[in-house]
């Protein structure tokens, strides 16, 4: 680059020469090269300046067009991860303790319309109308040609109707993909699951939620995906719950009852094994709640969880077993039977009479409520009332059915020296037969507490000691007394020591007061009595055998036989092996010196 | 020196424009087939659920007990009974068979005592 001289020769001599000062040309330089300096900078900076802009604007514009797609276009799953193919089942299986399927999924169809698309309504009214004859023509032609632009029709299509549907060619009949709830096994522990329904719906898909029973109970958990493969597994036992269904069913039939409960539970583990309650009905398409009428008497209604009865004398094994541990009787101990008991306006008697004096085994194995109100005498109320609580028969039961935890038993408003009397033998309380079977395994179990639960366990359950392994034991060999040598003598089952006690109560009538001909009976059983494993709570309601001159409604003619012959047929299924008990050696007596 | 430089430098840039271009069509490629195989898998799964459905269907106690019951003839089956465990010294040995001779062969007894062909006779 050639620059100009600061000082041109030529100009300073000049300058001199016309005695000017020569270093003015030189200021005059200087300022000329600077302005010609800061053009060139200001030009670059706005170069600069420029090209930055520019790149901004390409970049925001880049983003504002990327931006504007990504919101117009239809979302997307990611292509490159892995997590596409777990959302096909949503809701998580059921299986029982076996791995067998209690409830899964199918895959099925709605069926929609838009009437404002249809070429022939009424033609694809006909055709509907053959398909499905429970639907109502007026209305359908109604909606085909109203200003309507959107009906469901069909909630659930089986894949020949849907093909039935399709070939009415009509482009205004539209199907919507579905996920339906199905128990394949129909009835066998309907009361159990309950049963599912649809939440929110749309076209492409629909919720399917549980309206009862476990399903209600786990729903958040069926529904997360993130369980979808992990089935819920229950400790029901499928064929043991079907056995136990089939052979309460004719039980009940033989003895003419109306209704029949059952729970069968694992005294170690709390685990519940079977848990009937007739009359039932099919979850694959549950009944609608009853309006009017008494509750009991809809099949959803489930007499083993929900159903809280006064459950008689099976009460009775309470007030002995918490007397013994107190230290207050002993089973030789003698008690004062005369009766009746007056109290008030009550008079406490007994169904036969037994004698002046009963020991206590004898009080258990007769089943004597005279016998049984003088202990609770002995208790009192307080200690009674604590008893009961320690073996969970005041609260509702914390098993997983939401059925069973609304179901609080019914307790007296105060409870007097008068209701600890009828409470131990088992009138004036009412619970459910699940809270006897969970008290009944607390006996069984040694005297440690046993919460009964409908998820499979692997170990033993640690509950507190409610009352000695002593006292549990002696319990238990006064239960077997009654089935060898008391009301419960159908109750023998040959190799399985059946324990138990009888229950019969009347039934309280609506208007106040007792029915004379209306009861229910309860049988509770603990099994093997050696060695005990599971604990039977049987109920009857409103039973009455008749194969006699007169009707009998004892629990040791109705519900007894059907308990024995139920554990005749599951206990096989158990695992148990029949034991045959030690038989007593015969009496050597010394004949000759 | 410099425009060989050049020359090398162009020429990476489109070996790898080449490679990138390469790339990503491979990519594509293998993301449409773990597309498809995912699909695959789901309809896998959903016939297999399906599969279960029926078998547990198939298999549900009420329909058992019938086809028990109408087969009953032929494969007399019957619920599981308390006598039918049994222990395992319960269990008889087997008795020895004796063996069965079906050819017998001819010995010749020449020689022999009367006595000697007794004492056989009680064997």
């Amino acid at each position: 680059m050639i620059r100009t001289p600061l000082r041109p020769l030529a100009r300073v001599i000049d300058a001199r020469a016309k005695g000017e000062n020569p270093d003015a040309i030189e200021r005059e330089n200087l300022r000329l090269r600077h302005e010609e300096m800061r053009d060139k900078d200001r030009t670059r900076a706005e170069g600069r300046l420029l090209v930055l802009g520019a790149m901004f604007f390409c970049a925001f514009t880049v983003i504002g067009f990327r931006m504007g797609a990504m919101a117009g276009s239809e979302p997307a799953e990611p292509r490159a991860s892995a997590a596409g193919s777990a959302i096909i089942a949503d809701r998580a299986d059921i299986v029982d303790r076996n791995g067998r399927i209690l409830a899964t999924n199918l895959e099925t169809h709605a069926l929609y319309a838009h009437p404002q698309q249809m070429i022939d309504p009424l033609h694809a009214v006909e055709k509907l109308m053959e398909i499905f004859p429970d639907l109502d023509r007026d209305r359908l032609i109604r909606d085909f040609t109203g200003k309507r632009k959107f009906l469901w029709i069909r909630k659930r299509l089986s894949p020949e109707q849907q093909q039935a549907v399709m070939d009415i060619g009509e482009p205004g009949l539209l199907f919507g993909p579905r996920e339906m709830r199905l128990y394949p096994n129909g009835r066998i522990a309907a009361h159990v699951l309950g049963g599912a329904g649809y939440g929110q719906e749309g076209v492409a898909s629909a919720e399917v939620i549980g309206v009862a029973g476990v399903e209600r109970q786990f729903d958040s958990h069926l529904r997360d995906p993130a369980n979808s493969d992990k089935p819920l597994e229950l400790s029901l036992d499928l064929s043991i719950q079907a056995a136990t269904e089939q052979v309460l069913y004719g039980g009940m039939k033989l003895m003419n009852a109306k209704g029949a409960a059952a729970v069968l539970m694992d005294i170690h583990t709390g685990e519940v094994i079977s848990l009937a309650s007739l009359p039932d009905f099919d979850p694959n398409d549950r009944p609608p709640l009853p309006t009017k009428g008494h509750p009991d008497d809809s099949p959803l209604f489930n007499r083993a969880a929900q159903g809280l009865y006064e459950l008689g004398s099976t009460f009775k094994i309470f007030a002995v077993a918490q007397a013994m541990d107190l230290g207050l009787v002993a089973p030789q101990t003698v008690i004062d039977t005369k009766g009746p008991i007056r109290f008030g306006k009550y008079a406490i008697r007994d169904f036969h009479f037994y004698g002046n004096e009963l020991t206590v085994e004898k009080i258990i194995v007769k089943s004597s409520n005279i016998g049984t109100a003088r202990i609770a005498q002995m208790l009192g109320p307080q200690r009674q009332q604590e008893f009961l609580t320690s073996l969970g028969l005041t609260t509702s039961s914390q098993i997983e059915l939401p059925e069973a935890r609304q179901a609080k038993p019914l307790l007296p408003a105060k409870w007097t020296d008068l209701s600890a009397m009828t409470i131990s033998y088992g009138h004036g309380m009412s619970a459910s037969p699940l809270h006897l079977a969970a008290a009944y395994a607390t006996i069984a179990n040694d005297g440690m507490q046993v919460r009964p639960t409908l998820l499979k366990q692997s170990t033993p359950q640690r509950g507190p000691q409610v009352m000695s392994a002593t006292t549990a034991k002696r319990s238990q060999a006064m239960l077997r007394k009654v089935v060898t040598e008391g009301t419960a003598s159908f109750g023998e089952v040959e190799g399985y020591a059946v324990a138990g006690k009888t229950g019969t109560a009347d039934k309280p009538k609506p208007t106040g007061g007792y029915y004379d001909d209306k009861v229910i009976t309860t049988f509770a059983t603990l099994f093997p009595a050696y060695d005990p494993q599971y604990v039977l709570v049987l109920s009857l309601d409103e039973p009455v055998e008749t194969s006699g001159k007169e009707p009998r409604r004892t629990a040791g003619w109705t519900a007894v036989p059907v308990a024995a012959e139920l554990i005749r047929r599951v206990a096989p299924l158990l695992g148990l092996r029949p034991q045959i008990e030690p038989a007593r050696l015969a009496d050597i007596t010394l004949t000759s010196q | 020196m410099k425009s060989l430089l050049y020359v090398l430098s162009a020429l990476a840039v489109i070996g790898l424009a080449f490679w990138a271009y390469r790339e990503n069509y491979e990519t594509q490629h293998v993301l449409n087939q773990a597309e498809r195989l995912q699909g695959d898998i789901g309809d896998a799964r959903s016939r297999l659920a399906m599969l279960r459905a029926e078998w547990a269907y198939l298999n549900r106690p009420d329909r058992l007990r019938d086809l028990a019951e109408i087969n009953f003839g032929g494969l007399a089956l019957l619920p599981l009974r308390p006598d039918q465990f049994g222990r395992i010294d319960q269990v008889a040995y087997p008795t020895e068979e004796k063996i069965v001779i079906n050819n017998p062969v001819e010995v010749s007894s020449d020689g022999a005592d009367d006595t000697d062909l007794e004492v056989r006779d009680e064997e």
